[in-house]
């Protein structure tokens, strides 16, 4: 995509300017890179010279990884194996329960002409300013208490705790106002002849949004599923209320901001920790950027 | 002993069993959630699929939005308004004490600190984000190996604010100066030849600008990506017009570029903002919020969650949310300009 440069960008580039983008991608690097040197060292070389030193005398291995893993000396009975297990089962779900309901949604608010569609629209846009914080509290009352008005239960109390259900619900309501607007954009947009066709051929809403819609905004349910997915896996604040923070829920997430302040010294464990964190989301990363970022441009440049 | 050695291996075996039959229970759990959903779903659109007549298009709303917006009543808008309740009750939310809360959250000297600290976030972080994220914007064009450059700094996006923290933490660690260092900040100080560097992260207030740095290091790679496709879109007849006019250089970035995308820099301004006002990792996990550097979000989450007063910890959420809605609403009337627009 080399284009013919404009005035702007050639009054900004110079060797100066090379220099600069190279320092900062650099300077950008070089923590993570010392984080993965330093998981790889031996407890020994960790703890009396910096990681730098890996480079004048290579002496690197997966032992951390092991240790991490598997094994109770990581502050945890089982390492974190149990935790990474948790991460990935919250995960798939946590992603796929939004996309699938902000999908219909979507398609409902852009094709089912209703009235008082455009209110819905803006009052689910809007939503998104209610800060995670503020429904913390109110959720987690109605997943241990249940719904009263008064004298009548609306909703019993269901005994969640210890399961998955209460982390996938809450990640599902918290990411349905993004992306219910990020799929209305994309989907509103689809040709209308191809709808109306449709509908005189006698197909149902039901089988027009899933065998015309969903199989036409597959790019744009990709972006966004890659987009939910890194979001859930890198949560902290939703895993550490809903999750009670044991090994039969929580994410890493949960746990490692916890060993961070009980094992800040033992950094060839700390490193191995956070860098298996980090693997999963950067793979995701890395095979799909194209349409991450797609998927962030989505909500941020207009027109 | 040697009766030792097999028991102990039968041991870690038993513990590796366990491991794996564990976490095929728990990705079953998962799969098994996954495939009741879509066998739900699938059950109710085929039996809302045969309706006739005049119930089709309600029917049809019901089961497509219905879910959607029955999950948001209960998990937003509910709890906005019941958090706007609990912020006029006491410790216990059965007794109502009026604005008690908010006079605290105001006149308490340590809460003035956090919001303080939180305003400093607020204005830091972001400009430094997006004022970087411009500049690399504008330099990293021209490039050869663009991707490359663009990937590296867009990298840090990919992870968790937990991950970052941890990364940043061992950059920051400091030693005793009699020992060597092993944190990269720490090391290069020494190497400057300063002989006592200090403990980076107890130095009030240089620690507050550490772990913004940790945000910034995050933030920029999306803010330059952002914003290297305004610019992009920025079409080359106007470019060339100014040009003609006889600007150059830095006269064009001011009077061409950055009014041509403003629009997206203050989308970029307002995303990095409300991440940054609600983002309590980093102060969590580097300091927990002592040495000064607590903020709102954690505040929040402590009082709440750790003093256990629900009517304190409202009231900081309301204040919160109420620091967010300028941004947001400004925001929705740039989007119903442009909507009116299409």
């Amino acid at each position: 995509m080399s284009s013919a440069p404009s005035p702007v960008r050639r009054a900004f580039s110079s060797p100066l300017a090379s220099i600069l983008v190279i320092a900062v991608t650099v300077l950008w690097t070089i923590p993570t890179l010392g984080l993965l040197v330093t998981s790889l060292r031996p407890k020994q070389d960790v703890a009396t010279s910096g990681w730098w030193e890996a480079f004048v005398h290579p002496d690197l291995g997966l032992a951390n990884y092991h240790t991490v893993l598997f094994e109770d000396g990581f502050g945890t009975s089982g390492g974190l194996m149990p935790y990474l297990v948790n991460s990935l089962a919250i995960s798939v779900p946590a992603t796929l329960f939004p996309l699938v309901l902000a999908a219909m949604a979507a398609y409902a608010l852009a094709w089912v002409r209703f009235r008082g569609a455009d209110t819905v629209f803006f009052v689910i846009f809007a939503l998104q300013i209610v800060p995670l914080q503020m429904a913390l509290i109110p959720v987690l009352r109605l997943f241990s208490g249940g719904a009263h008005l008064g004298p009548v239960t609306l909703v019993p109390a269901v005994d969640l705790r210890g399961t998955y259900a209460p982390v996938w619900l809450a990640h599902t309501m918290f990411a349905l106002p993004l992306a219910i607007f990020l799929l209305h954009n994309f989907i509103a947009q689809l040709p209308r002849d191809l709808m109306e066709a449709a509908i005189v051929d006698g197909a149902s809403h039901f089988k027009i949004f899933r065998s015309i819609v969903l199989p036409l905004c597959t790019p744009a349910l990709a972006s966004f599923a890659i987009f939910q997915f890194l979001w859930v896996w890198n949560d902290l604040l939703v895993a550490l209320t809903f999750s009670g923070g044991t090994s039969d829920v929580a994410p890493m997430t949960v746990r490692l901001a916890q060993l961070s302040g009980s094992f800040g010294g033992r950094w060839e464990l700390l490193t191995a920790g956070a860098f298996l964190s980090l693997i999963v989301p950067l793979a995701v990363f890395f095979a799909l950027q194209r349409y991450f970022v797609r998927g962030l441009l989505a909500g941020s440049v207009k027109g | 002993m040697p009766t030792d050695v097999p028991t102990h291996a039968a041991g870690v075996l038993r513990l590796a069993d366990s491991t794996w039959t564990d976490a095929s229970i728990k990705l079953g759990n998962s799969l098994g959630a996954i495939a009741g959903f879509l066998g739900v779903l699938l059950v109710v659109f085929f039996a809302a699929g045969r309706a006739k007549g005049r119930l089709t298009r309600p029917l049809a709303v019901a089961v497509l939005l219905g879910p959607a917006a029955l999950l948001l009543a209960v998990g937003l808008v509910v709890p906005l308004v019941r958090t706007v309740f609990l912020s006029f009750h006491g410790d216990d939310s059965t007794r109502f004490v009026g604005g008690r809360n908010y006079g605290w959250a105001f006149t308490t000297p340590g809460i003035h600190d956090v919001l303080l600290t939180t305003l400093l976030w607020l204005v830091v972080a972001p400009l430094a984000a997006t004022g970087l994220g411009l500049v690399l914007a504008l330099l990293v064009d021209r490039m050869r190996g663009q991707a490359v450059y663009k990937s590296l700094i867009f990298m840090p996006m990919a992870v968790s604010l937990v991950g970052a923290s941890i990364i940043w933490k061992f950059v920051y660690e400091a030693r005793d100066p009699s020992q060597p260092q092993i944190g990269l900040l720490s090391q290069l100080a020494v190497s400057l030849g300063w002989e006592h560097p200090p403990n980076w992260i107890l130095e009030q207030p240089l620690n507050n600008f550490l772990l913004m740095a940790v945000m910034v290091w995050v933030q920029t790679g999306f803010a330059m990506v952002v914003l290297s496709a305004a610019i992009k879109a920025i079409p080359d007849e106007i470019t060339e017009a100014a040009r003609l006019d006889g600007a150059t250089g830095f006269q064009l970035f001011r009077s061409v570029t950055v009014p041509m995308i403003r629009t997206t820099l203050v989308v970029v301004l307002t995303t990095v903002m409300i991440t940054t006002l609600k983002a309590f990792d980093i102060v969590r996990t580097m300091t927990g919020g002592n040495f000064g550097t607590q903020v709102l979000a954690n505040e929040m989450y402590s009082q709440s969650f750790v003093q256990f007063d629900v009517g304190r910890g409202s009231a900081l959420a309301v204040i919160l949310f109420l620091a967010v809605t300028p941004l947001v609403a400004y925001n929705i009337v740039q989007l119903r300009k442009e909507r009116s627009v299409r």
